[in-house]
């Protein structure tokens, strides 16, 4: 065990947790937070996405022991109200079906319009393909992240 | 597990009317709300018995009499209560416009609350055979007609004035004199009022709620990670639990040491424990797929993982074992061979089985002759693997089991069903258990199989203490539950003219026979002959999106569109002579299909895909259409090839659920079925050595993402007032056979074999 002090959404928190615990389980378990999303538990879906610094990570993947002084920002910190651009194209195209996914999809989306404010349909592919969505909603996800580009 | 989707099917849905008359015992109940305003209960089901003379549907036979509210409360908010659980299909807002179409009230002013399972007030609360809006059309469109009339009756009483001379609008009450009021203020009289007999439904064209799209009741908590998932679940205490199971099928647990294991850190206990005793009746639903597992509790799911990792386990063979059903017909046993399976074997032990005499399910004419005199015989095989679900979301259920009750929630399709076993394996009556209903992160049928609650409720018993059961994504893909593996041989006799005169179907599968021996092309082909058998396995399955119906459809649209092509016919030109043909003189009786409306979505797909057309002339076109859950549906899909391989670039589809309730909602469920059947037929197959399964996360169990769904699917409704019929399952099989017949399009290859692509993704991390 060792403990942490951790920048999450604008707010430092403390735990006391092995060193090898992965960030969603600390996020899940730890801080009652539980927005992020368990899928695969090793990069493989992207339901875990949360940014680090602005960056999306996979957060099953990403151990504690490893975040230092990052900041890391989740679903739940995007808004406090869903009024995140990302979040408002989500319900204007009414994305989501069973929803399980959209948590990771909605920060992938972010980070993507954050590095490249207006990507093409490529790069959206080629950025968002780390997301799964089982239930198939991704045409919705790419039309939800043009119309947030254009805001 | 037979016939699954049959057994869930409401078979003939009658027109709308405008009208609805009540002659049966009232199901209805009204009662005045604490602090002024009125709650109507009613049955969401009382109304489908009487209405739909349901034979097929056991369950709905069992269910009760009282069941969900609709409260109106003095500021004029209307409270629905949804009691089906909700997972991906829209219930949350589609149920709910059906009570609002009716009580007339203002969209805006409706909250939308989940219901907690109750047995007794809401009947078993099925989610699955794409049920919810076939069968709650008429109680819920009577309960919020009802409270209508209730309401204008109560300001007609008030006002002193004839009730025909009040009308609604909006949530308002209006005379002609000009005295107007909110329903809120009317709520508190209308609850003292008798229930109507006559109940006025509007007409479809009167329609302002239903068919008008209307976003997601939950999209803003979706979208901002609120806690709506059973995995989410969490109460003070609460431990957290993982089970270890064999790790192969046919296997058992023989010992195993948790020394080292139960010193890690956080660790509570390990144990082994049995999901049902020896000799348990187990209904429909009770899957046993390893009888005895390893529990693994501790504080947290990393601590635990990681102690789970360091268990000493001995498994051996499990040798046939004997399980004990109680069915509706009464018990039976059945033996579970413990042979370990290998997906090579299995081909061949299906190729063998294939050549052996089958249960014959139908037979019209002299299919023997026909074949004997036939100028030309085309006949080919189709195969298709397991499946596994893959909901994003993996089983998970907490469970509270204390001495005189016990406390379960989690996401489960089929509560009701759970519950009876539940309360055999705890040794409680029902009426002490309580089963919370969360969002569920996809269902696909897999959680209509509640096992994952009963190891939840053992463990649980086990350690007198709250807990959660995850499942980590290997243990999902690896436990079983799958669509089965089937095969099927096609034959087609065609005369000297190229006429088709005989039919042929004959599939099976391990463990289940996939045949639908009524559905079409049953009822257009004067020699018809179809033949089943089953292969007994170890490897445990369920329903899987669209039971069977997504194999036949691969299989049976692949050969139609080959014998089109021997006869030298256009495809849909092809399908449309036969369903002429079993529209004006339909042979046999028992065809589960209106042949008029597969005509008119074949012939709205033709017209919007621009089917023939010289602009499309050069487009690599697939097309195909199929009947289940009551609707119809067709595909016409447009492939490319890309980077060397084939891609579907664009989607056509056409589908008939009668009224569509929620529009963009529907669209939305028809394009991800869509892409759901474009990735299973090209990627899905969940594979076997010596019994354990070969995939075990999405590493090595390719998913369809981003960059492979359709740029653009287009997706239309024939517009009619029939009553709805299915939706979240019948456009997903005609996919696949659309994407076979434009493979064959656009690389000269006919493809008999799923998955159609087999190479694994790159690491996407
Ligand atoms: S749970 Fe982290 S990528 Fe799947
Ligand atoms: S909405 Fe269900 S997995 Fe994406």
């Amino acid at each position: 065990m060792a403990k942490y002090s951790l920048k999450i959404n604008g707010k430092t928190q403390q735990v006391d947790v092995d060193p090898s615990t992965p960030m969603l389980w600390v996020l899940r378990d730890h801080l009652n937070m539980p927005g992020t999303k368990f899928g695969c538990g090793m990069a493989m879906c992207g339901a875990c996405t949360v940014h680090l610094d602005g960056n999306a990570i996979r957060s099953c993947s990403l151990p504690v022991s490893a975040v230092g002084k990052g900041a890391i920002t989740t679903i739940e910190g995007l808004s406090a109200d869903a009024s995140h651009p990302v979040q408002k194209a989500w319900l204007e195209h009414d994305v989501a079906q069973c929803g399980y996914c959209q948590s990771g999809q909605i920060m992938s989306a972010s980070a993507l319009l954050k590095s490249n404010p207006n990507p093409t349909d490529e790069e959206i592919d080629a950025y968002m393909s780390g997301n799964i969505c089982r239930c198939g909603t991704y045409l919705r996800i790419k039309e939800a992240i043009k119309a947030a580009a254009k805001k | 597990m037979k016939n699954i989707d049959n057994k869930m099917q409401l078979k003939k849905t009658p027109p709308s009317g405008a009208g609805g008359l009540v002659s049966r015992r009232s199901f209805l109940r009204s009662s005045a709300l604490a602090g002024g305003g009125m709650m109507l209960s009613f049955s969401w089901f009382s109304e489908v018995k009487a209405a739909e003379k349901v034979t097929e549907l056991n369950i709905i036979e069992q269910w009760s009499e009282l069941a969900a509210y609709i409260k109106i409360t003095p500021d004029n908010i209307i409270k629905i209560l949804v009691p089906n659980p909700e997972f991906g299909q829209n219930v949350m807002t589609s149920l709910p416009m059906m009570v609002a179409e009716e009580l007339d009230c203002d969209w805006k002013n409706v909250v939308v609350e989940m219901g907690t399972h109750d047995n007794v007030k809401y009947g078993p609360q099925f989610t699955g055979g794409s049920n919810s809006v076939r069968m709650y059309w008429k109680p819920l469109r009577n309960a919020g007609a009802a409270a209508r009339q209730m309401l204008i009756e109560a300001a007609a009483q008030t006002w002193g004035v004839s009730a025909s001379e009040i009308t609604t609008k909006a949530g308002t009450l209006s005379h002609s004199s000009g005295k107007t009021a909110k329903y809120g203020e009317m709520a508190a009289k209308a609850a003292t009022l008798t229930i109507p007999k006559d109940i006025k439904l509007k007409a479809p064209k009167d329609f302002s709620i239903v068919r008008n799209s209307k976003k997601n009741t939950e999209g803003v908590k979706v979208v901002s990670g609120k806690p709506l998932f059973g995995i989410d679940y969490k109460v003070d205490g609460m431990l957290i639990a993982m089970i270890q199971h064999p790790p192969a099928f046919g296997m058992k647990l023989k010992s195993f040491d948790a020394t080292a294991a139960k010193k890690m850190p956080g660790i509570k206990d390990i144990f082994s424990f049995k999901l049902y005793d020896d000799g348990f009746e187990q209904a429909g639903f009770d899957t046993r797929t390893f009888n005895e597992m390893i529990a693994v509790v501790g504080n947290s799911t990393w601590e635990v993982m990681n102690a789970r990792k360091k268990i000493n386990a001995q498994w051996e063979a499990a040798g046939d074992v004997k399980d004990t059903m109680m069915g509706r017909g009464g018990k039976t046993e059945k033996v579970v061979p413990g042979r370990l399976e290998t997906t090579s074997q299995q081909m061949e032990m299906m190729a063998e089985y294939a050549k052996k005499p089958a249960q014959q399910l139908r037979k019209d004419g002299d299919p023997e002759a026909a074949f004997k005199n036939a100028a030309q015989v085309i006949e080919r095989t189709y195969n298709a693997p397991f499946l596994a679900h893959n909901t994003m979301e993996p089983m998970n259920f907490f469970a509270h089991v204390q001495e005189d009750k016990a406390v379960v929630a989690g996401p489960l399709q089929a509560p009701g069903w759970v519950e009876p076993t539940l309360a055999k394996l705890l040794n409680l009556t029902p009426d002490k258990i309580e089963i919370q209903m969360t969002r569920m992160g996809g269902g696909f049928g897999r959680r209509a199989y509640g096992s994952y609650v009963y190891e939840a409720a053992r463990i649980s018993q086990k350690l007198k203490a709250p807990v959660k059961l995850i499942y980590t994504r290997e243990d999902d893909m690896t436990y079983g539950i799958y669509r089965p593996m089937y095969t099927a041989t096609y034959r087609a006799a065609l005369d000297a003219n190229k006429n088709l005169i005989g039919f042929h179907v004959k599939g099976g599968g391990i463990p289940e026979n996939p045949v639908h021996a009524n559905r079409f092309p049953a009822g257009a082909v004067d020699n018809y002959l179809a033949e089943g058998w089953e292969i007994p396995s170890n490897i445990t399955i369920g329903a899987f999106r669209a039971p069977r119906s997504n194999f036949n459809a691969a299989a049976e649209q692949s050969f139609l569109d080959e014998v089109a092509e021997a006869m030298g016919k256009d495809p849909i030109d092809f399908r449309l002579d036969l369903l002429k043909r079993a529209k004006e003189n339909p042979v046999g009786k028992n065809n589960d299909y209106d042949a008029s409306r597969y005509i008119g979505v074949l012939e709205l797909l033709k017209e919007k895909s621009g089917w023939g057309k010289p602009e499309n002339a050069g487009k690599k076109r697939g097309v195909a259409a199929y009947f289940c859950h009551a609707s119809y549906a067709g595909h016409v899909v447009d492939m490319v090839m890309r980077d060397g391989q084939p891609y579907v670039e664009s989607v056509t589809s056409v589908v008939d659920c009668g009224v569509v309730v929620n529009p963009d909602a529907a669209r939305n469920m028809v394009q991800g079925a869509v892409v759901d059947g474009i990735g299973q037929s090209f990627y899905g197959a969940l594979t076997h050595k010596d019994g354990a399964a070969e995939q075990s996360n999405f590493h090595n169990y390719r998913m369809i993402r981003h960059n492979e769904a359709p740029k653009k699917i287009d997706v239309h409704f024939v517009e009619n007032d029939i009553d709805p019929t299915g939706l979240g399952e019948p456009p997903f099989p005609p996919v696949f056979g659309a994407v076979a017949n434009a493979l064959f399009k656009t690389t000269g290859q006919r493809y008999y074999n799923q998955p159609f692509t087999t190479e694994q993704p790159k690491n996407r991390s």
